[in-house]
Protein backbone atom coordinates (compact mmCIF):
# COMPACT_ATOMS: atom_id res chain seq x y z
CA UNK A 1 0.00 0.00 0.00
CA UNK A 2 1.15 3.62 -1.03
CA UNK A 3 1.42 6.32 1.94
CA UNK A 4 -3.02 7.34 2.02
CA UNK A 5 -5.64 6.04 0.10
CA UNK A 6 -6.02 6.79 -3.23
CA UNK A 7 -10.61 7.21 -3.39
CA UNK A 8 -10.25 8.14 -7.15
CA UNK A 9 -9.72 4.23 -8.13
CA UNK A 10 -13.22 4.28 -7.00
CA UNK A 11 -14.27 6.56 -9.45
CA UNK A 12 -17.35 5.13 -11.79
CA UNK A 13 -15.15 5.17 -15.15
CA UNK A 14 -12.04 3.43 -16.23
CA UNK A 15 -9.64 3.72 -14.73
CA UNK A 16 -11.65 4.04 -11.72
CA UNK A 17 -12.75 0.83 -10.65
CA UNK A 18 -16.18 2.06 -9.11
CA UNK A 19 -18.71 1.32 -12.44
CA UNK A 20 -17.04 -2.49 -12.05
CA UNK A 21 -18.21 -2.92 -8.57
CA UNK A 22 -21.40 -1.93 -8.76
CA UNK A 23 -21.87 -4.06 -12.06
CA UNK A 24 -20.42 -7.06 -9.63
CA UNK A 25 -22.53 -5.89 -6.82
CA UNK A 26 -25.85 -6.16 -9.43
CA UNK A 27 -24.96 -9.16 -10.63
CA UNK A 28 -24.11 -10.87 -6.34
CA UNK A 29 -27.79 -8.98 -6.07
CA UNK A 30 -29.17 -10.67 -9.47
CA UNK A 31 -27.91 -14.34 -8.34
CA UNK A 32 -29.17 -13.69 -4.91
CA UNK A 33 -32.35 -12.62 -5.47
CA UNK A 34 -32.97 -15.58 -8.35
CA UNK A 35 -31.54 -18.48 -6.31
CA UNK A 36 -33.70 -17.03 -3.29
CA UNK A 37 -36.53 -17.22 -5.26
CA UNK A 38 -35.26 -20.74 -6.48
CA UNK A 39 -34.85 -21.86 -2.87
CA UNK A 40 -38.79 -20.82 -1.84
CA UNK A 41 -39.78 -22.54 -4.69
CA UNK A 42 -38.21 -25.86 -4.17
CA UNK A 43 -38.52 -25.54 -0.33
CA UNK A 44 -42.39 -25.25 -0.93
CA UNK A 45 -42.06 -28.15 -3.13
CA UNK A 46 -39.53 -30.11 -0.66
CA UNK A 47 -41.92 -29.15 2.60
CA UNK A 48 -45.06 -30.77 0.94
CA UNK A 49 -43.56 -33.59 -0.29
CA UNK A 50 -42.00 -34.20 3.04
CA UNK A 51 -45.50 -33.67 4.85
CA UNK A 52 -47.99 -34.84 2.49
CA UNK A 53 -46.07 -36.64 0.17
CA UNK A 54 -46.05 -40.88 -0.60
CA UNK A 55 -42.81 -42.84 0.91
CA UNK A 56 -41.42 -42.41 -2.12
CA UNK A 57 -41.79 -38.55 -2.16
CA UNK A 58 -41.12 -38.44 1.05
CA UNK A 59 -37.54 -40.40 0.92
CA UNK A 60 -36.36 -38.47 -2.02
CA UNK A 61 -36.76 -34.81 -0.19
CA UNK A 62 -35.24 -36.25 2.60
CA UNK A 63 -32.15 -37.77 0.80
CA UNK A 64 -31.80 -34.48 -0.55
CA UNK A 65 -31.94 -32.11 2.21
CA UNK A 66 -29.36 -34.08 3.94
CA UNK A 67 -27.12 -33.89 1.18
CA UNK A 68 -27.44 -30.30 0.73
CA UNK A 69 -26.77 -30.07 4.62
CA UNK A 70 -24.00 -32.26 4.98
CA UNK A 71 -21.94 -31.25 2.00
CA UNK A 72 -20.33 -28.20 2.37
CA UNK A 73 -21.45 -25.15 0.31
CA UNK A 74 -19.23 -24.62 -1.96
CA UNK A 75 -18.42 -28.37 -3.14
CA UNK A 76 -21.92 -28.30 -3.92
CA UNK A 77 -21.92 -25.60 -5.95
CA UNK A 78 -18.67 -26.64 -7.68
CA UNK A 79 -20.25 -30.17 -7.83
CA UNK A 80 -23.89 -28.42 -9.28
CA UNK A 81 -21.80 -26.22 -12.02
CA UNK A 82 -19.47 -28.44 -13.21
CA UNK A 83 -22.09 -31.96 -13.10
CA UNK A 84 -24.59 -29.82 -14.50
CA UNK A 85 -23.28 -27.72 -17.17
CA UNK A 86 -21.96 -31.13 -18.52
CA UNK A 87 -25.25 -32.90 -18.12
CA UNK A 88 -27.13 -29.59 -19.41
CA UNK A 89 -24.23 -29.34 -22.32
CA UNK A 90 -24.87 -33.39 -23.75
CA UNK A 91 -28.40 -33.33 -23.25
CA UNK A 92 -28.72 -30.34 -25.64
CA UNK A 93 -25.98 -31.84 -28.07
CA UNK A 94 -27.85 -34.89 -28.03
CA UNK A 95 -31.38 -33.21 -28.88
CA UNK A 96 -28.97 -31.46 -31.78
CA UNK A 97 -28.31 -28.04 -30.33
CA UNK A 98 -24.43 -27.93 -31.37
CA UNK A 99 -22.41 -25.47 -29.07
CA UNK A 100 -24.57 -24.94 -26.20
CA UNK A 101 -23.94 -22.77 -23.51
CA UNK A 102 -25.33 -22.24 -20.28
CA UNK A 103 -25.93 -19.01 -19.50
CA UNK A 104 -23.58 -18.09 -16.48
CA UNK A 105 -26.33 -15.97 -14.72
CA UNK A 106 -28.93 -18.90 -15.21
CA UNK A 107 -26.47 -21.41 -14.29
CA UNK A 108 -25.51 -19.42 -10.75
CA UNK A 109 -28.85 -19.08 -10.21
CA UNK A 110 -29.74 -22.52 -10.46
CA UNK A 111 -26.72 -23.68 -8.18
CA UNK A 112 -27.61 -20.95 -5.18
CA UNK A 113 -31.36 -22.30 -5.80
CA UNK A 114 -30.21 -25.89 -5.11
CA UNK A 115 -28.55 -25.25 -1.80
CA UNK A 116 -30.96 -22.54 -0.93
CA UNK A 117 -33.93 -25.21 -1.63
CA UNK A 118 -32.54 -27.45 1.13
CA UNK A 119 -32.55 -25.46 3.59
CA UNK A 120 -35.95 -23.85 2.79
CA UNK A 121 -37.03 -27.14 2.58
CA UNK A 122 -36.57 -27.63 6.43
CA UNK A 123 -37.84 -23.50 7.28
CA UNK A 124 -41.01 -24.47 5.51
CA UNK A 125 -41.98 -27.71 6.26
CA UNK A 126 -41.36 -26.15 10.63
CA UNK A 127 -43.93 -23.49 9.41
CA UNK A 128 -46.59 -25.52 7.73
CA UNK A 129 -46.39 -27.94 10.97
CA UNK A 130 -47.04 -24.73 13.25
CA UNK A 131 -50.18 -24.19 11.61
CA UNK A 132 -52.75 -25.68 13.66
CA UNK A 133 -54.06 -28.40 11.69
CA UNK A 134 -57.91 -27.26 12.17
CA UNK A 135 -57.38 -24.17 9.85
CA UNK A 136 -56.34 -26.64 7.33
CA UNK A 137 -59.19 -29.15 8.00
CA UNK A 138 -61.76 -26.19 7.47
CA UNK A 139 -60.54 -25.01 4.29
CA UNK A 140 -60.90 -28.36 2.88
CA UNK A 141 -64.39 -28.91 5.15
CA UNK A 142 -65.19 -25.90 2.64
CA UNK A 143 -64.69 -27.78 -0.12
CA UNK A 144 -61.39 -25.68 -1.06
CA UNK A 145 -59.14 -27.71 -3.69
CA UNK A 146 -55.89 -28.64 -2.81
CA UNK A 147 -54.30 -26.27 -4.42
CA UNK A 148 -56.60 -23.71 -3.05
CA UNK A 149 -55.65 -24.99 0.40
CA UNK A 150 -52.34 -24.34 0.06
CA UNK A 151 -52.28 -20.69 -1.50
CA UNK A 152 -55.09 -18.94 0.18
CA UNK A 153 -54.61 -21.43 3.79
CA UNK A 154 -51.55 -23.07 4.47
CA UNK A 155 -48.77 -21.05 2.63
CA UNK A 156 -50.13 -17.08 4.18
CA UNK A 157 -50.95 -18.97 7.49
CA UNK A 158 -47.41 -20.42 7.64
CA UNK A 159 -45.56 -17.34 6.52
CA UNK A 160 -45.09 -15.79 9.87
CA UNK A 161 -43.92 -18.53 11.45
CA UNK A 162 -41.53 -19.00 8.24
CA UNK A 163 -40.16 -15.51 7.80
CA UNK A 164 -37.13 -15.70 10.96
CA UNK A 165 -35.52 -18.41 9.18
CA UNK A 166 -36.07 -17.78 5.73
CA UNK A 167 -34.77 -14.15 6.67
CA UNK A 168 -31.58 -15.88 7.57
CA UNK A 169 -31.80 -17.66 4.25
CA UNK A 170 -31.68 -14.85 2.52
CA UNK A 171 -28.28 -13.63 4.76
CA UNK A 172 -26.93 -16.61 3.89
CA UNK A 173 -28.48 -16.11 -0.04
CA UNK A 174 -26.52 -12.74 -0.37
CA UNK A 175 -23.26 -14.14 1.05
CA UNK A 176 -23.61 -17.39 -1.18
CA UNK A 177 -23.40 -15.64 -4.25
CA UNK A 178 -19.63 -14.81 -2.99
CA UNK A 179 -19.01 -18.63 -2.95
CA UNK A 180 -19.48 -18.28 -7.32
CA UNK A 181 -16.27 -16.37 -7.76
CA UNK A 182 -14.53 -19.51 -7.50
CA UNK A 183 -16.17 -21.05 -10.17
CA UNK A 184 -15.83 -17.62 -12.16
CA UNK A 185 -18.36 -15.81 -12.05
CA UNK A 186 -17.93 -11.35 -12.03
CA UNK A 187 -19.81 -10.79 -8.99
CA UNK A 188 -18.58 -8.36 -6.74
CA UNK A 189 -16.21 -10.68 -4.96
CA UNK A 190 -14.41 -11.55 -7.90
CA UNK A 191 -14.83 -8.43 -9.38
CA UNK A 192 -13.22 -6.61 -5.87
CA UNK A 193 -10.10 -9.20 -6.20
CA UNK A 194 -9.19 -8.37 -9.59
CA UNK A 195 -9.46 -4.34 -8.85
CA UNK A 196 -7.28 -4.99 -5.49
CA UNK A 197 -4.75 -6.83 -7.09
CA UNK A 198 -4.55 -4.96 -10.39
CA UNK A 199 -3.91 -1.66 -8.22
CA UNK A 200 -2.33 -3.20 -5.45
CA UNK A 201 -5.00 -1.48 -3.08
CA UNK A 202 -6.49 -4.14 -1.38
CA UNK A 203 -7.63 -2.50 2.22
CA UNK A 204 -9.66 -0.03 -0.42
CA UNK A 205 -11.72 -2.40 -2.21
CA UNK A 206 -12.39 -5.18 0.11
CA UNK A 207 -13.38 -2.66 2.16
CA UNK A 208 -15.92 -1.18 -0.09
CA UNK A 209 -17.23 -4.60 -1.22
CA UNK A 210 -17.53 -5.06 2.49
CA UNK A 211 -19.83 -1.73 2.56
CA UNK A 212 -21.72 -2.87 -0.68
CA UNK A 213 -22.59 -6.10 1.64
CA UNK A 214 -23.43 -4.58 4.40
CA UNK A 215 -25.59 -1.31 2.92
CA UNK A 216 -27.69 -4.79 0.67
CA UNK A 217 -28.01 -6.81 4.46
CA UNK A 218 -29.16 -3.62 6.10
CA UNK A 219 -31.92 -2.37 3.65
CA UNK A 220 -33.04 -6.03 3.15
CA UNK A 221 -33.22 -6.43 6.99
CA UNK A 222 -35.50 -3.45 6.66
CA UNK A 223 -37.95 -4.89 3.73
CA UNK A 224 -38.14 -8.10 5.65
CA UNK A 225 -39.03 -6.22 8.96
CA UNK A 226 -41.87 -4.64 7.21
CA UNK A 227 -42.86 -8.04 5.65
CA UNK A 228 -42.71 -9.50 8.51
CA UNK A 229 -45.12 -6.69 10.37
CA UNK A 230 -47.56 -7.37 7.35
CA UNK A 231 -47.44 -11.05 7.53
CA UNK A 232 -47.90 -11.18 11.26
CA UNK A 233 -50.94 -8.51 11.35
CA UNK A 234 -53.47 -10.92 12.19
CA UNK A 235 -51.65 -12.46 15.06
CA UNK A 236 -50.40 -9.45 16.48
CA UNK A 237 -53.44 -7.84 16.35
CA UNK A 238 -53.76 -7.06 20.49
CA UNK A 239 -57.14 -8.93 21.90
CA UNK B 1 -86.00 -48.54 19.45
CA UNK B 2 -88.55 -46.07 18.75
CA UNK B 3 -90.98 -45.61 15.51
CA UNK B 4 -88.87 -42.93 14.49
CA UNK B 5 -87.73 -45.40 12.93
CA UNK B 6 -87.20 -44.00 9.39
CA UNK B 7 -83.62 -43.66 10.16
CA UNK B 8 -83.17 -46.90 11.38
CA UNK B 9 -82.29 -49.73 9.13
CA UNK B 10 -82.34 -47.05 6.17
CA UNK B 11 -81.88 -49.83 3.14
CA UNK B 12 -84.03 -47.72 1.47
CA UNK B 13 -82.24 -44.49 0.20
CA UNK B 14 -84.10 -41.47 0.99
CA UNK B 15 -84.38 -39.17 -1.59
CA UNK B 16 -86.01 -36.76 0.38
CA UNK B 17 -83.04 -36.95 3.07
CA UNK B 18 -80.76 -33.64 3.34
CA UNK B 19 -78.50 -36.21 4.85
CA UNK B 20 -78.71 -40.07 4.52
CA UNK B 21 -75.83 -41.92 6.07
CA UNK B 22 -76.08 -45.83 5.94
CA UNK B 23 -74.47 -48.29 8.17
CA UNK B 24 -71.28 -46.12 8.16
CA UNK B 25 -68.02 -47.97 9.76
CA UNK B 26 -64.89 -46.17 10.59
CA UNK B 27 -62.04 -48.19 11.90
CA UNK B 28 -58.50 -46.33 12.92
CA UNK B 29 -55.81 -49.51 13.01
CA UNK B 30 -57.52 -51.99 14.61
CA UNK B 31 -59.82 -50.35 16.63
CA UNK B 32 -63.24 -49.93 15.07
CA UNK B 33 -64.79 -46.45 15.96
CA UNK B 34 -67.95 -46.78 14.17
CA UNK B 35 -70.11 -49.72 14.15
CA UNK B 36 -72.62 -49.74 11.63
CA UNK B 37 -74.24 -45.95 12.32
CA UNK B 38 -77.36 -45.21 9.74
CA UNK B 39 -78.98 -41.86 10.12
CA UNK B 40 -80.98 -39.35 8.20
CA UNK B 41 -81.73 -35.87 8.27
CA UNK B 42 -84.58 -34.37 6.42
CA UNK B 43 -84.38 -30.58 5.43
CA UNK B 44 -85.56 -29.03 8.38
CA UNK B 45 -84.24 -31.34 10.85
CA UNK B 46 -82.07 -30.30 13.85
CA UNK B 47 -80.35 -33.79 14.63
CA UNK B 48 -79.07 -33.85 18.54
CA UNK B 49 -75.77 -36.48 18.55
CA UNK B 50 -74.90 -37.33 22.75
CA UNK B 51 -73.01 -39.63 23.94
CA UNK B 52 -70.49 -40.02 25.81
CA UNK B 53 -66.20 -39.06 25.20
CA UNK B 54 -64.97 -41.66 22.89
CA UNK B 55 -68.21 -42.34 21.57
CA UNK B 56 -67.67 -41.55 17.79
CA UNK B 57 -69.71 -38.62 17.70
CA UNK B 58 -67.07 -36.55 16.19
CA UNK B 59 -65.91 -39.10 13.74
CA UNK B 60 -69.44 -39.49 12.48
CA UNK B 61 -69.97 -35.67 12.06
CA UNK B 62 -66.26 -35.70 9.90
CA UNK B 63 -67.27 -38.92 8.14
CA UNK B 64 -70.33 -37.01 6.85
CA UNK B 65 -68.23 -34.18 4.68
CA UNK B 66 -65.45 -37.03 4.58
CA UNK B 67 -63.16 -35.45 6.38
CA UNK B 68 -62.63 -39.26 7.55
CA UNK B 69 -63.19 -41.41 4.82
CA UNK B 70 -65.21 -44.29 5.95
CA UNK B 71 -63.94 -47.79 6.30
CA UNK B 72 -67.42 -48.80 4.86
CA UNK B 73 -71.08 -47.74 4.33
CA UNK B 74 -72.83 -45.16 2.17
CA UNK B 75 -73.38 -41.23 3.10
CA UNK B 76 -75.51 -39.36 0.62
CA UNK B 77 -76.14 -35.42 0.44
CA UNK B 78 -79.32 -34.03 -0.90
CA UNK B 79 -79.95 -37.70 -2.47
CA UNK B 80 -76.30 -38.35 -3.99
CA UNK B 81 -73.83 -40.39 -2.87
CA UNK B 82 -70.72 -39.88 -2.80
CA UNK B 83 -68.24 -41.60 -5.08
CA UNK B 84 -66.47 -44.15 -3.09
CA UNK B 85 -64.59 -47.14 -4.12
CA UNK B 86 -62.94 -49.93 -2.48
CA UNK B 87 -59.08 -50.11 -1.92
CA UNK B 88 -57.13 -52.95 -2.35
CA UNK B 89 -57.15 -53.35 1.12
CA UNK B 90 -61.06 -53.50 1.49
CA UNK B 91 -61.31 -49.81 2.72
CA UNK B 92 -62.54 -46.76 1.48
CA UNK B 93 -61.07 -44.46 -0.66
CA UNK B 94 -62.69 -41.24 -2.69
CA UNK B 95 -63.13 -42.20 -6.12
CA UNK B 96 -64.24 -38.52 -7.29
CA UNK B 97 -62.62 -35.76 -5.31
CA UNK B 98 -64.46 -32.81 -7.51
CA UNK B 99 -67.64 -34.38 -6.50
CA UNK B 100 -66.79 -34.28 -2.58
CA UNK B 101 -65.46 -30.71 -3.37
CA UNK B 102 -68.65 -29.32 -4.76
CA UNK B 103 -71.18 -31.38 -2.10
CA UNK B 104 -68.82 -30.35 0.70
CA UNK B 105 -69.12 -26.39 -0.22
CA UNK B 106 -72.61 -26.63 0.38
CA UNK B 107 -72.14 -28.33 4.01
CA UNK B 108 -71.04 -25.88 6.97
CA UNK B 109 -69.10 -27.01 9.25
CA UNK B 110 -68.19 -25.00 12.64
CA UNK B 111 -65.80 -26.93 14.96
CA UNK B 112 -65.06 -27.05 18.13
CA UNK B 113 -61.83 -24.75 17.84
CA UNK B 114 -63.30 -22.31 15.75
CA UNK B 115 -60.48 -22.88 13.48
CA UNK B 116 -60.89 -19.73 11.83
CA UNK B 117 -57.80 -18.47 9.14
CA UNK B 118 -56.08 -16.03 11.42
CA UNK B 119 -54.50 -13.93 8.23
CA UNK B 120 -58.01 -12.58 7.44
CA UNK B 121 -60.01 -10.32 8.88
CA UNK B 122 -63.65 -11.62 10.11
CA UNK B 123 -65.16 -10.63 6.83
CA UNK B 124 -62.42 -11.87 4.44
CA UNK B 125 -62.70 -15.05 6.85
CA UNK B 126 -66.62 -14.99 5.74
CA UNK B 127 -65.88 -14.09 2.15
CA UNK B 128 -63.45 -16.55 1.44
CA UNK B 129 -65.22 -19.68 0.47
CA UNK B 130 -67.92 -17.59 -1.43
CA UNK B 131 -65.74 -15.83 -3.69
CA UNK B 132 -62.54 -18.16 -3.68
CA UNK B 133 -64.97 -21.71 -3.90
CA UNK B 134 -68.51 -20.42 -5.29
CA UNK B 135 -67.41 -17.95 -7.22
CA UNK B 136 -69.63 -15.37 -5.81
CA UNK B 137 -68.66 -11.83 -6.94
CA UNK B 138 -66.42 -9.82 -4.23
CA UNK B 139 -69.54 -7.13 -3.94
CA UNK B 140 -72.08 -9.79 -3.35
CA UNK B 141 -69.93 -11.53 -0.97
CA UNK B 142 -69.09 -8.78 0.96
CA UNK B 143 -72.70 -7.90 1.10
CA UNK B 144 -73.69 -11.23 1.68
CA UNK B 145 -71.23 -11.51 4.50
CA UNK B 146 -71.85 -8.11 5.85
CA UNK B 147 -75.45 -9.53 6.15
CA UNK B 148 -74.85 -12.88 8.29
CA UNK B 149 -72.55 -10.95 10.49
CA UNK B 150 -74.85 -8.27 11.37
CA UNK B 151 -76.81 -11.47 12.27
CA UNK B 152 -74.79 -13.27 14.73
CA UNK B 153 -74.21 -9.87 16.18
CA UNK B 154 -70.86 -8.76 14.59
CA UNK B 155 -71.34 -6.25 12.31
CA UNK B 156 -69.07 -4.07 13.85
CA UNK B 157 -66.44 -6.34 13.86
CA UNK B 158 -66.05 -6.73 10.02
CA UNK B 159 -62.23 -5.34 9.90
CA UNK B 160 -61.33 -7.33 13.10
CA UNK B 161 -59.09 -9.74 13.29
CA UNK B 162 -59.52 -13.19 14.55
CA UNK B 163 -57.15 -12.74 17.36
CA UNK B 164 -58.86 -9.71 18.38
CA UNK B 165 -62.42 -11.39 19.65
CA UNK B 166 -63.45 -13.32 22.16
CA UNK B 167 -63.78 -17.26 21.90
CA UNK B 168 -67.81 -16.50 21.74
CA UNK B 169 -67.13 -13.85 18.57
CA UNK B 170 -64.79 -16.35 16.96
CA UNK B 171 -67.31 -18.64 17.21
CA UNK B 172 -70.18 -16.50 15.80
CA UNK B 173 -67.62 -15.70 13.27
CA UNK B 174 -67.58 -19.49 12.29
CA UNK B 175 -71.25 -19.64 12.12
CA UNK B 176 -71.20 -16.72 9.78
CA UNK B 177 -68.85 -17.89 7.79
CA UNK B 178 -71.18 -21.15 7.17
CA UNK B 179 -74.10 -19.61 6.93
CA UNK B 180 -72.18 -16.86 4.10
CA UNK B 181 -71.97 -20.42 1.59
CA UNK B 182 -75.68 -20.93 2.28
CA UNK B 183 -75.56 -24.31 3.46
CA UNK B 184 -78.03 -27.11 2.54
CA UNK B 185 -77.01 -28.60 6.16
CA UNK B 186 -74.75 -27.48 8.93
CA UNK B 187 -72.90 -29.58 10.88
CA UNK B 188 -71.81 -28.58 14.05
CA UNK B 189 -69.19 -30.70 16.29
CA UNK B 190 -69.22 -29.46 19.92
CA UNK B 191 -69.45 -26.00 19.57
CA UNK B 192 -69.39 -24.49 22.78
CA UNK B 193 -66.80 -26.99 24.40
CA UNK B 194 -64.29 -24.37 24.13
CA UNK B 195 -65.91 -21.71 25.78
CA UNK B 196 -65.43 -20.34 28.78
CA UNK B 197 -68.93 -20.49 30.69
CA UNK B 198 -70.20 -17.22 30.33
CA UNK B 199 -69.73 -17.51 26.60
CA UNK B 200 -71.90 -20.39 25.57
CA UNK B 201 -75.07 -18.95 26.13
CA UNK B 202 -74.49 -15.66 23.40
CA UNK B 203 -73.36 -18.70 20.77
CA UNK B 204 -76.13 -20.85 21.65
CA UNK B 205 -78.94 -18.25 21.27
CA UNK B 206 -77.50 -18.35 17.68
CA UNK B 207 -77.51 -21.80 16.69
CA UNK B 208 -81.02 -21.85 18.10
CA UNK B 209 -82.47 -18.65 16.08
CA UNK B 210 -81.11 -20.94 13.52
CA UNK B 211 -82.73 -24.23 14.73
CA UNK B 212 -86.05 -21.82 14.62
CA UNK B 213 -85.84 -21.34 10.78
CA UNK B 214 -85.74 -24.51 10.32
CA UNK B 215 -82.70 -25.07 8.65
CA UNK B 216 -81.23 -28.25 8.77
CA UNK B 217 -78.04 -29.33 11.02
CA UNK B 218 -76.83 -32.28 12.95
CA UNK B 219 -75.24 -31.10 16.22
CA UNK B 220 -72.76 -33.02 18.74
CA UNK B 221 -73.33 -31.41 21.57
CA UNK B 222 -72.78 -32.09 25.40
CA UNK B 223 -75.94 -29.23 26.31
CA UNK B 224 -78.38 -31.72 27.33
CA UNK B 225 -81.04 -28.93 27.99
CA UNK B 226 -79.87 -26.93 24.83
CA UNK B 227 -80.53 -30.76 22.58
CA UNK B 228 -83.67 -31.08 23.88
CA UNK B 229 -84.93 -27.82 23.85
CA UNK B 230 -84.01 -26.92 20.18
CA UNK B 231 -83.47 -30.72 18.31
CA UNK B 232 -86.45 -32.80 16.08
CA UNK B 233 -84.54 -35.41 16.60
CA UNK B 234 -81.78 -36.87 19.48
CA UNK B 235 -79.46 -40.17 18.31
CA UNK B 236 -77.52 -41.63 21.47
CA UNK B 237 -74.17 -43.39 20.29
CA UNK B 238 -72.43 -45.54 22.34
CA UNK B 239 -69.56 -47.31 21.78
CA UNK B 240 -69.77 -46.41 17.82
CA UNK B 241 -73.30 -47.38 17.71
CA UNK B 242 -76.49 -45.97 17.79
CA UNK B 243 -77.99 -47.28 21.14
CA UNK B 244 -80.89 -45.32 21.09
CA UNK B 245 -82.42 -42.34 19.13
CA UNK B 246 -86.18 -40.40 18.68
CA UNK B 247 -87.77 -37.37 19.62
CA UNK B 248 -85.77 -35.13 22.45
CA UNK B 249 -88.91 -35.83 24.84
CA UNK B 250 -88.78 -39.85 24.99
CA UNK B 251 -84.96 -39.36 24.69
CA UNK B 252 -84.61 -37.30 27.62
CA UNK B 253 -87.88 -37.98 29.31
CA UNK B 254 -88.14 -41.68 29.15
CA UNK B 255 -84.68 -43.14 27.91
CA UNK B 256 -85.21 -47.12 27.66
CA UNK B 257 -81.46 -47.86 27.23
CA UNK B 258 -79.89 -48.22 30.82
CA UNK B 259 -76.93 -46.91 29.62
CA UNK B 260 -78.80 -43.81 28.01
CA UNK B 261 -80.25 -43.53 31.99
CA UNK B 262 -77.15 -43.44 33.37
CA UNK B 263 -75.15 -41.43 30.53
CA UNK B 264 -78.10 -38.40 31.36
CA UNK B 265 -78.17 -38.67 34.66
CA UNK B 266 -74.49 -38.02 34.73
CA UNK B 267 -74.76 -34.97 32.75
CA UNK B 268 -77.71 -33.01 33.71
N1 LIG C 1 -57.52 -39.83 13.60
C1 LIG C 1 -57.67 -40.77 14.55
N2 LIG C 1 -56.78 -41.77 14.68
C2 LIG C 1 -56.92 -42.72 15.63
N3 LIG C 1 -57.94 -42.76 16.49
C3 LIG C 1 -58.87 -41.80 16.43
C4 LIG C 1 -58.78 -40.76 15.45
N4 LIG C 1 -59.85 -39.93 15.62
C5 LIG C 1 -60.55 -40.45 16.65
N5 LIG C 1 -59.97 -41.58 17.13
C6 LIG C 1 -60.48 -42.41 18.23
O1 LIG C 1 -61.80 -42.77 17.93
C7 LIG C 1 -62.62 -42.77 19.07
C8 LIG C 1 -63.82 -41.90 18.85
O2 LIG C 1 -63.38 -40.57 18.73
P1 LIG C 1 -64.36 -39.37 18.49
O3 LIG C 1 -63.52 -38.13 18.42
O4 LIG C 1 -65.24 -39.64 17.34
O5 LIG C 1 -65.21 -39.39 19.83
P2 LIG C 1 -66.25 -38.32 20.36
O6 LIG C 1 -67.51 -39.06 20.60
O7 LIG C 1 -66.31 -37.16 19.45
O8 LIG C 1 -65.61 -37.91 21.74
P3 LIG C 1 -65.53 -36.49 22.47
O9 LIG C 1 -66.85 -36.31 23.17
O10 LIG C 1 -64.42 -36.64 23.45
O11 LIG C 1 -65.28 -35.47 21.45
C9 LIG C 1 -61.73 -42.31 20.21
O12 LIG C 1 -61.30 -43.43 20.92
C10 LIG C 1 -60.58 -41.64 19.53
O13 LIG C 1 -59.41 -41.80 20.28
MG1 LIG D 1 -65.67 -35.16 19.58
Amino acid sequence: MTEGIDFSLLALDAPGWGGALLTGFLRSVELAVGGYALGIVIGIIGAIAKLYGGRVTRDLAEIYTIIIRAVPELVLMLLFYYVGTDLANRAMQAMGYAGFDVNGLTAGILVIGLVQGGYATEVLRGAIRAVPRGQIEAAHAFGMSPAKVLTRVTLPAMTPHAIPGMANLWMIATKDTALLAVIGFSELTLVTRQAASATREYFLFFISAGVLYLILTLVSNYGLRRFEKHARRGMDAAR
Amino acid sequence: MAEFGDCADGDQMDDQAAIHVEDLHKRFGSMEVLKGVSLTARPGDVVAVIGGSGSGKSTMLRCINLLETPTSGRISIQGEAYDLRTTRSGDLEIADRQQVQRIRAHLGMVFQSFNLWPHRTVLGNVTEVPVHVLGVSREEADARAKAVLERVGLGDKLDAWPAQLSGGQQQRAAIARVLAVEPLAMLFDEPTSALDPELVGEVLSVIRALAEEKRTMILVTHEMAFARDVATHVVYLKDGRIEEQGPPEQIFGAPSSPHLQQFISSVT
